[in-house]
């Protein structure tokens, strides 16, 4: 695909980020709105983050957020990277159809059906077993992690697609076990893969708003839920301040990840290449 | 000769063994590794799907929980189940419900089109950069994805205000004199799922096309066709499942919607996913909203197969 763009596709490109960043631009201008009305420009200030400072309703429902996501995005890792070399590794193996489409389905799920579904399982369990008594951050904690291992799952997958088989294959010609090979070579050459699935889990797992409203109890808020509430009353201009702050940790996490990523997987990808060649 | 051949089976005799034993471990192993996720699944997956199609079955009463078993042992020890489709039948009755999942499919439909009509260019431009800007173009169209939905479309009601953005432009360029009411309509709602969407669109078909053998092209090129032909001929029919999947990942979730039309949607023309929200929180019908859901699911096994079809087909490729 080297011949170049059009003037057509880089006009369309120019217009297509430009859809993609103004109102994430234009938010961030306006946070340091003086004026309570969102489209009046009343002088520049930091007053709204200066309020979200103070504002301990939304600075426990964040910290609640993240714990939920970093416990969730971790589970998620390990379950999705175990449901990932199952599906790229292992052939067929009995059940397989279901499990693979119990895997991938999440992906696509309208998230009304997951909450909806877990809600009425944790509701039946508590009929039947008292546990888990009302809702709250463990069960918001399931949920996620049953939406997030799918992502993981299929990140994994892909990359192993794309890791060569036989470095796993040499390895158990020269005697290693299953788990060691696992341990020795699938596993290092997949850290990328699931250090980026971990980071995807987290932030969906943050972001999610419809499936921990349906999971959650009266005792757990989480931080879209408090956004939500705030964003239907109209516009608030001290979300304009929280979104600011959301947005510049993101990008800030997400393209240092991304760099340290890229250069450990080149890294690798020539170590395996040279190991391949001397062999 | 008649020594090698029988040392080579003793050989193969002791490997034989040593196979098995390894083997038995292997499977040991594998076992773990594939019921540990296995196991999750069916019990917060697969499980609960069962529990919403029960409890549509049921009828909601004043209790804890709102609705009647399903099953019931008599003093005598008979069985008795009762099975009421009473909540399916009045989906088919009340137009309330079928309108819900008519106007979902007809917005998840319009959604999809769009989103291939603006995501297809781009994917293509992407594709089509030198390999060093391909991968920042391809992390900007990433990064609002890992930024929140939710304050991404809450961005978007400060455009299409009444007093917004969109209209103080419009205004200042003379285009309308009256602001034009662009939230809570359907409209608001293209833009929303639009908007959200997109990555999902553009990411498969850039790796179908990045993937795709540009020897194909050329030939074309080198036989004489002008570039317009060449797209219409080779690249498009090439590019079908990365049209697809997108299609998929952006119809089948844009279906059960509920924060966009929630926040940007109008209230008197709802999709069915709101639908399903209010009839569980609002009128605490648990066996209507199971129904509704169980209905959104059987409106949407189709794609679901096909996304998972498209899924497996993927993972087989690569290898």
């Amino acid at each position: 695909m080297n011949r170049g763009r059009s003037t057509f596709l880089t006009v369309w490109l120019i217009l297509g980020y430009t859809f993609l960043y103004a109102p994430i631009i234009l938010m961030m201008i306006y946070s340091f709105n003086a004026s309570r009305l969102a489209t009046v420009w009343g002088g520049f200030s930091t007053r709204w983050y200066g309020e979200l400072l103070h504002n301990q309703m939304v600075i426990d429902a964040a910290v609640l957020s993240l714990k939920i996501a970093a416990v969730s995005a971790s589970v998620a890792t390990v379950l999705g990277t175990l449901g990932g070399i199952a599906l790229a590794r292992f052939g067929r193996f009995r059940g397989r159809l279901l499990f693979s489409g119990m895997i991938t389905a999440p992906l696509v799920m309208p998230d009304v059906i997951t909450g909806l579904s877990l809600l009425l399982l944790f509701v039946a369990m508590e009929e039947a077993i008292g546990w888990p008594e009302g809702r709250g951050m463990v069960t918001i904690m399931i949920a996620h992690i049953t939406f997030c291992m799918a992502y993981v799952a299929v990140i994994i997958q892909s990359r192993l697609t794309q890791i060569d088989e036989a470095l796993e294959e040499a390895a158990m010609d020269l005697g290693s076990r299953p788990f060691r090979v696992m341990l020795d070579i699938t596993l290092p050459l997949l850290a990328p893969a699931m250090i980026s699935g971990w980071l995807l889990a987290f932030t969906l797992s943050l972001d999610d708003l419809v499936i921990a409203t349906f999971t959650s109890g009266p005792g757990a808020t989480t931080l879209p839920m408090v956004i939500f509430s705030k964003v239907k009353l109209g516009i608030t201009p001290d979300i304009n301040a929280l979104a600011t702050v959301i947005i510049i940790v993101v990008t800030v996490v997400v393209v240092t990840g991304t760099v340290i990523l890229n250069r450990i997987s080149y890294r690798r990808l020539v170590e395996s290449q040279r190991a391949l060649a001397e062999t | 000769m008649a020594t090698d051949t029988c040392r080579e089976d003793r050989g193969r005799w002791r490997q034989g063994i040593a196979t098995h034993l390894l083997q038995a471990l292997g499977d040991a192993w594998r076992t773990l590794v594939v019921g540990v996720p296995y196991v999750w699944l069916l019990l917060f997956f697969l499980v609960p799907f069962l529990i919403i199609l029960k409890i549509s079955f049921a009828v909601s009463i004043i209790a804890r929980p709102p609705y009647t078993p399903l099953w019931d042992w008599g003093p005598d020890g008979t069985l008795t189940i009762s099975l009421n489709v009473i909540n399916y039948a009045f989906l088919l009755e009340d137009p309330l419900y079928i309108l819900g999942y008519l106007n979902s499919l007809k917005i998840a439909a319009i959604s999809t089109v769009l989103c291939l009509l603006v995501g297809y260019p781009i994917a293509y431009g992407i594709a089509r950069s030198p390999h060093g800007t391909r991968n920042l173009l391809l992390l900007l169209v990433i990064l609002p994805f890992w930024t929140s939905f939710l304050l991404r479309i809450y961005a978007w009601m400060g455009i299409l205000n009444k007093q917004g953005v969109l209209n103080n432009m419009l205004i200042a360029l003379g285009v309308v004199d009256q602001p034009i009411t662009f939230m809570n309509t359907d409209f608001a709602v293209y833009v929303g799922i639009v908007y959200s969407y997109l990555p999902f669109m553009i990411l498969p078909i850039y790796v179908n096309l990045e993937r795709m053998d540009i020897s194909l092209v050329e030939a074309a090129m080198d036989l004489g066709s002008r570039p317009s032909r060449v797209f219409i001929d080779v690249t498009l029919p090439l590019s079908v499942p990365g049209i697809v999947a997108g299609s998929l990942l952006v119809f089948i979730p844009a279906t059960g919607e509920y924060v966009i039309p929630a926040l940007l949607g109008s209230p008197s023309n709802p999709m069915i996913g709101r639908v399903l929200f209010d009839e569980f929180y609002t009128n605490r019908d648990w066996p209507l909203a199971s129904a509704v859901a169980v209905m959104l699911l059987i409106v949407l096994v189709v794609p679901i197969l096909l996304f998972q079809r498209y899924q497996l087909r993927q993972g087989e490729d690569g290898r």
